[in-house]
Parts: C-alpha cells; structure tokens; sequence
C-alpha cells in the first residue's frame, strides 16, 4: 500500500531547508540570521501550569490506553506506550 | 535504504533548526510524586486500578523515574459474551526511567515490563530533546522497540511473539508570549502476531477465527497550538487548546482526532481543566461485519471497524498545601464521559450497529518537590 506522500513531500522539504541553513553556516555565507522574539522574561505566562494538558502524568496513561485498545489510530500523543493484548 | 533516508531527514531537520539559532541549556523534569486510582467502566468492561509514579534528581544532570501501574480487569464485553464467557484479569506494568543532561540535550531512557497472564510486552525507549533558538524552540526525537509474547489460555507456552518499532519526531515552537505550536509525528512499525487467539470473524454467517495479517505500518500526524487568553487585568488565567491528529495505516485505515480544551483558574489553587474530544475512523481493507467470502485476512474487531466516539471530559485540582520554592501537595479529580457508535459492527443480540458510553475516572494525590 502506498505511503502519504504528501507528507513524505514536506518532511523532505524541511529536511533539505534545514540542510541549506547548515552549508550556508558552515561556508560562511552572508545571511541575516532571525533573532528569538520572544525573551526568556516573556515567558512567564508560557510556563504557567494552566498553559499545561494535564498536570500530572499518571491520567494521561489511562487516556492514552482507553483510546489505543479502543481505536484503530496510536500513535503522536506525547505518551510512550508499553504494549498490552487488550487490543 | 528507507532508513537511511528518514535519519538524513531528521539530521536535516535538527541540523536546520541547530544553524537558526543559539542553543539553550534544557531542564531536568521536576521532581515528584504521583498516586491515581483510575476506573474505566463501559461496554460491559470495568478496568480498574492504582498506579504509582516517583521522580527525582541527582547530582544535577540525573533524573530517575519509576513507575507501577494496575488493569484489573472484569470482561464482559459483546464480544467477549457473544463468542465465549466472561473473565477477570490483571495487567501489571512497570516502568524504570533515566534523564541525563548532556551539555544542551537531555537524554531519556526507559524500559517497561506489562505482564498479564496470556500476554507480555516488554518495551524499551529512547529520547532526545534539545531546545534551540534562544529556547523558542524544542526538537525532540525518540525510538522504542518492543517484544511481545502471545499466549491463550489453556494452552501451556507462548503461542506467537511480535515486534514493535516506533519513530517519533516533535516540534515546539513558541509563537507569542502568549502561544505556542507543535507538530509531532509518529511511525510505528509491527511484525508477528497482531490478532488475538480468542476473537472470531463471521463468514456467511459462520464464527471462524480471525486472521490479522502479520505487518502493519503507521503514521499519525498531531498539530497543536495552545494559547493564554487570559483578558488583560483579569486575575484567573485562562488558556486554550486545539489538537488535531490525521493516522494512516497499511491496512487501511484513516483516522481523524479533534480535541478542544479550556484551562482556567477558578480561584487561588483550583484550577479546572476541561475538553471535549472527537474521533473517527473508517475500516481496515480485511474488516468485515459478517464476510461473503472466506478470504485470507479476515477480522470482526470492531476497533478496526467504521466507527466514531466523541465526548467531553473536566478535571479540577486543588493545592492542599504549598510552599514556594520547597513543595506542593495537589488533589485532582478527572471524569470523561465517551460516547461510541460503530457503523458496520451489528450487536448480533438486537441487529442493529453496536454503541455504548463509558465513563472514565481518575483520582491523582502529587506533590513537587
């Protein structure tokens, strides 16, 4: 069965981007690197619990495996799994 | 050849995000302390149980983790009571985890065990993260393999092992002040047995058993942004969050997650956490709710079924006592409600398509230290 090329597209893209920034580095080409935006002292509301998915880790296991051993789609959660044959 | 693509891929896309910017020292995760009692109750199954997490650090470059998790399971779901008897069993996993600081990376390991009395898995994880671009942006990269072993009841023994192999790759990327995106992509890969010995498919009418084929590969696509909208002078932060996942399989299979979630502090320490998530998908190319044809793969699990399930769910947490800067204790209580419905998996009892609500919940006593 044939991959998602679309995707397969822009991982590729990006891939060669990021590439260019290195040859371009390391020839000591003239480019005008972007800054951060946003400084460390801006961050605050970033890091504020409320800004969190969850604040413990503990729920997001169960969530992860309530959905896994009920759905056909896994995977990109942010949850490392440890497999099971609930399935 | 196809992984040496994908590791010049991520080379490339690490590399580009390294030459964009300066690098910035990342943090070992906070030491803590968790303990949940978790209950899934729908569709005539109560999963249930408590589990244990503990994290801390050392010498300022090491965190050790571990964790302990209980399913104890009662099995009376219409599969289970249609096809065979009910049946009660308890899942065990343990995890044991290491985070090394290495100059401007942190490195993750973990190991995992999940032992139940017909089925072990033991996993093993790996992951590197690295923030980049002043901190603005975090790249991470992981990788586990796991070794399961297939028994059946009755039968003395393994009957059949599978492999699992997972590539991950993340993205963060703080925006505004205020908000921040992430991209996160996964592919996983599985090689055995990946059935189950005790379901059955219909052909014709007639139960045989099922017969999964013995590869599969995945990839799942998740798009995040998560923002402060907290009005300007008001004194409860408020924050929201948008997720989307797109999964795509080699058995056919495509699945969309949309998940909408609203924080808020409802006074000094409550906090109330708050979504509602939806899902569907449609069916593997070798699923079939009664076959016409005996065919080489053939399946009736309904979690390979055209199906769907969408509900809300909240939490809210409580600081019992806080100490800035030494610890803090928290309460939290979840509840999630989900309600599924399958298109093309008839409840044979009442023939009609099959759906049912559950109800997931957790209680969570942590403390930061």
């Amino acid at each position: 069965m044939r991959s998602f090329r679309p995707v397969s597209v822009l991982i590729r893209v990006l891939a060669s981007s990021g590439a260019a920034f290195l040859l371009a580095g390391a020839s000591g080409c003239a480019y005008k690197p972007i800054e951060p935006w946003v400084k460390p002292y801006e961050r605050e509301r970033l890091a504020d619990p409320v800004m969190k998915t969850s604040l413990n880790e503990l729920p997001g296991r169960q969530q992860d495996h309530v959905y896994t051993v009920r759905e056909g789609s896994r995977g990109a959660t942010g949850v490392q799994g440890g497999g099971c044959g609930c399935n | 050849m196809a992984a040496i693509k994908n590791v010049a891929a991520v080379a490339g896309l690490v590399g580009g995000a390294i030459a964009s910017g300066s690098v910035h020292a990342v943090d070992l995760p906070e030491d803590r302390a968790e303990t949940m009692y978790h209950l899934y109750d729908g569709g005539g199954v109560i999963a249930q149980g408590p589990a244990v997490l503990v994290r801390k650090s050392m010498l300022d470059r090491i965190s050790l983790s571990g964790s302990y998790y209980v399913d104890a399971v009662s099995n009376a779901s219409i599969d289970v009571v249609t096809t065979a008897s009910k049946y009660k069993e308890t899942r065990d996993q343990g995890e044991l985890g290491l985070d090394y600081v290495v100059r401007d990376s942190l490195i993750h390991v973990s190991g995992s065990s999940s032992i139940e009395p017909d089925y072990q898995a033991r996993t093993l994880n790996v992951d590197l993260t690295q923030d980049v671009f002043g901190g603005m942006t975090t790249v991470t990269m992981g990788y586990s393999i796991a070794h399961d072993k297939v028994g059946e009841h009755g039968t003395p023994g393994w009957i059949d092992t599978a492999r699992h192999w997972q590539y991950r790759l993340g993205v963060t990327q703080i925006l505004t002040p205020r908000w921040t995106t992430s991209a996160n992509l996964e592919s996983i890969d599985d090689d055995g047995y990946l059935g189950s010995p005790y379901r059955l498919a219909r052909v014709f009418g007639t139960y045989v058993h099922e017969n999964d084929p013995r590869t599969r590969e995945s990839k799942a696509l998740k798009l995040s942004t998560t923002g402060d909208i907290t009005p300007e002078g008001a004194d409860n932060r408020r924050s929201f969050r948008a997720d989307y996942r797109y999964y795509w399989d080699t058995w056919g299979i495509r699945g969309h997650t949309l998940e909408l979630g609203y924080n808020r502090n409802l006074a000094p320490g409550w906090l109330l956490e708050s979504f509602v998530r939806y899902y569907r998908q449609n069916h593997a190319v070798f699923y079939s709710d009664n076959a016409p044809d005996q065919t080489l793969y053939i399946t009736r699990n309904r979690e390979l079924s055209t199906m769907h399930d969408i509900g809300p769910g909240a939490s809210v947490s409580y600081t019992l006592r806080s100490v800035p800067g030494k610890y803090d204790v928290k309460l939290s209580a979840t509840y999630q409600f989900i309600d599924f419905h399958y298109a093309d998996y008839t409840d044979v009892r009442t023939g009609k398509p099959y759906s049912y609500k559950a109800s997931v919940m957790n209680t969570v006593l942590s403390a930061t230290f």
